[in-house]
């Protein structure tokens, strides 16, 4: 986890990363759905092997419920977020340091090649930034009074760096895809809990109780169990993967600011000047926590290394991020040492 | 049978062919259109320049010399010919120009201290940045276009969507590479190139 990769080979290995989350968000949701079908179709086999409940009804009605939640939620999240935080669009920069925070989104936007996004300005002294909006055409870079007056030039373009790489990687929709699901799942458990302490357990005992038993029955019950229990466990574990997924996508962001402005050194003293003001950022609520560039809670588990850090952070730990982006600085020092670049 | 499965072979190739050559067509216009984005800084660049010049003007009389470079570099850059290598030319020339002016304007507290340089100074220093950013994206555009063109089978096409390599900015002189240290008094520094 130490080694020094140069700013590609930490996206590309994000991005890997990333899509293994998704993988297995995937498969987790499919045996959430289709596990529960598997179930009834073992108990639904008679004497002769023949099943009656063929189709999958529990899966294909989760799908549906999971798309369009997920859907809905991606076409009307980004506004929200910034109401809900009290932002301020910048419109005509007044004073130096707007008009610089200004010229810093501009200057960002060009050197990812997008629009410049929209800019708000949110009335917090705690230093501290985010995106927001599902594509780069929509996207918001929101920033708080604190962080203009903490950081240097250097720093806050090294901030706008890492929101406009949370723009161009799309973080924001896969974001609030996930929070969706997340949220969809949590429904899901306790809905089929309830479902299956009333009726659907006589239902299913019922059926199965008539039978002869053997290797179907013994496999429903196992398979009844294992779905169950993982029905229980699943808010607890998507939640987790969604954790898992937005420190991954926070480490992206940190590699892609790098590459635009490169300049990850700047990147890191920024992230020590936030995290050295440490005090919460009273108007980020803690549903947009996953957004910001430094946990707005200032919660203990996203401040130090360990094992608690790596399951429940939304944030990776501080001094991980900061000792890769210097590891990137190095990279980079050693590679203009040999070879000049434009 | 063979017939049917040329035929098959023939329509694939075909499809593919004309999915390359639009590949390349669309990093073509990306990398035009990169360019552009240089184009509006550098004019940005260019406007700015006398505005600074002429709210300066004053309170540098014994500094003649510089301001009269920075105005013949902006002047040779604005006539300078289309091409990727001259504009680099006469655009680092200015960059450098500009630069030793705002070592220059350091030793005049008076100035520094003036909100209207102050607002000038940011403006161009941005714009400084906005240039090294734009031709950071075009490098990095045009180096995938030349890319894309020499990897197989694409290379194949080339001829096809009539392609060719694009040149890179690349930074003239030594002197230019390094990257000149300037305070602007509100630490901010001008861009790694």
């Amino acid at each position: 986890m130490t080694e020094t990769l140069n700013l590609l080979e930490q996206q590309a290995r994000n991005r890997r990363q990333t899509k293994l989350w998704l993988l297995l968000f995937i498969l987790f949701f499919a045996w959430l759905g289709f596990g529960g079908d598997l179930v009834l179709y073992l108990g639904s086999q008679d004497a002769y092997g023949t099943a009656h409940y063929t189709v999958p009804w529990i899966g294909i009605v989760v799908t549906l419920i999971a798309s369009i939640v997920a859907w809905n939620a991606v076409r009307r999240g980004a506004k929200q977020v910034l109401w809900a935080c009290g932002g301020v669009e910048l419109v005509n920069p007044q004073t130096l340091e707007e008009k610089q925070l200004m010229n810093v989104v501009e200057e960002m936007a060009i050197a990812a090649g997008l629009p410049r996004p929209k800019v708000y300005i949110v009335e917090d002294a705690d230093p501290n930034a985010f995106a927001t909006g599902n594509g780069p055409e929509t996207a918001c870079v929101a920033v708080t009074r604190g962080l203009l007056t903490a950081l240097n030039r250097d720093e806050l373009q090294a901030v706008v760096a890492h929101e406009m790489g949370h723009v161009r990687n799309l973080d924001v929709k896969l974001m609030t895809m996930i929070a969706a699901l997340v949220g969809v799942i949590v429904i899901l458990s306790d809905g089929m809990g309830r479902f299956f302490r009333g009726g659907g357990g006589r239902l299913l005992g019922g059926r199965g109780g008539g039978r002869k038993g053997g290797g179907a029955g013994a496999l429903m019950i196992v398979v009844l169990v294992l779905w169950l229990i993982t029905l229980i466990l699943a808010p607890l574990i998507t939640r987790l993967m969604a954790m898992a997924v937005s420190r991954n996508r926070e480490y992206l962001a940190d590699a892609t600011g790098a590459e635009l402005t490169r300049n990850p050194a700047a990147l890191a003293s920024a992230l020590a000047k936030i995290e050295a003001a440490e005090a919460p950022t009273a108007s980020i609520k803690r549903g947009t926590a996953h957004l910001c560039i430094a946990d707005p809670l200032g919660r203990a588990v996203n401040a130090k290394e360990g094992r608690m850090a790596n399951f429940f952070g939304t944030h990776p730990p501080m001094p991980m991020r900061i000792s890769r982006l210097k590891g990137m600085a190095f990279q980079s020092a050693k590679a203009a040492g040999e070879t000049p670049t434009a | 049978m063979p017939f049917i499965i040329l035929v098959v072979l023939i329509v694939v190739v075909a499809f593919w062919a004309v999915g390359a050559r639009n590949g390349l067509v669309t990093l073509k216009n990306e990398t035009l259109n990169a360019w552009k984005q240089i184009d509006v800084q550098l004019k940005r660049r260019h406007d700015l320049i006398p505005n600074l010049v002429n709210t300066i003007k004053g309170s540098m009389e014994f500094e003649k010399e510089t301001l009269e470079a920075v105005i013949n570099a902006r002047s040779r850059a604005m006539g300078g010919g289309g091409g990727v290598k001259e504009t680099a030319a006469a655009e680092g020339a200015l960059t450098g120009a500009l630069s030793k002016l705002f070592v220059v304007m350091e030793q005049y507290p008076a100035l520094k201290s003036s909100e209207n340089v102050k607002g000038l100074q940011e403006e161009l220093s941005s714009t400084e940045n906005k240039i090294a950013f734009a031709r950071q994206f075009y490098n990095d555009v045009a180096t995938k276009y030349n890319t894309r063109q020499q990897l197989f089978p694409t290379n194949l096409v080339v001829g096809l969507a009539s392609a060719s390599p694009a040149e890179l900015w690349e930074i003239e002189d030594a002197g230019d590479r390094a990257v000149p240290q300037v305070d602007l008094s509100m630490g901010k520094k001008p861009p790694a190139a």
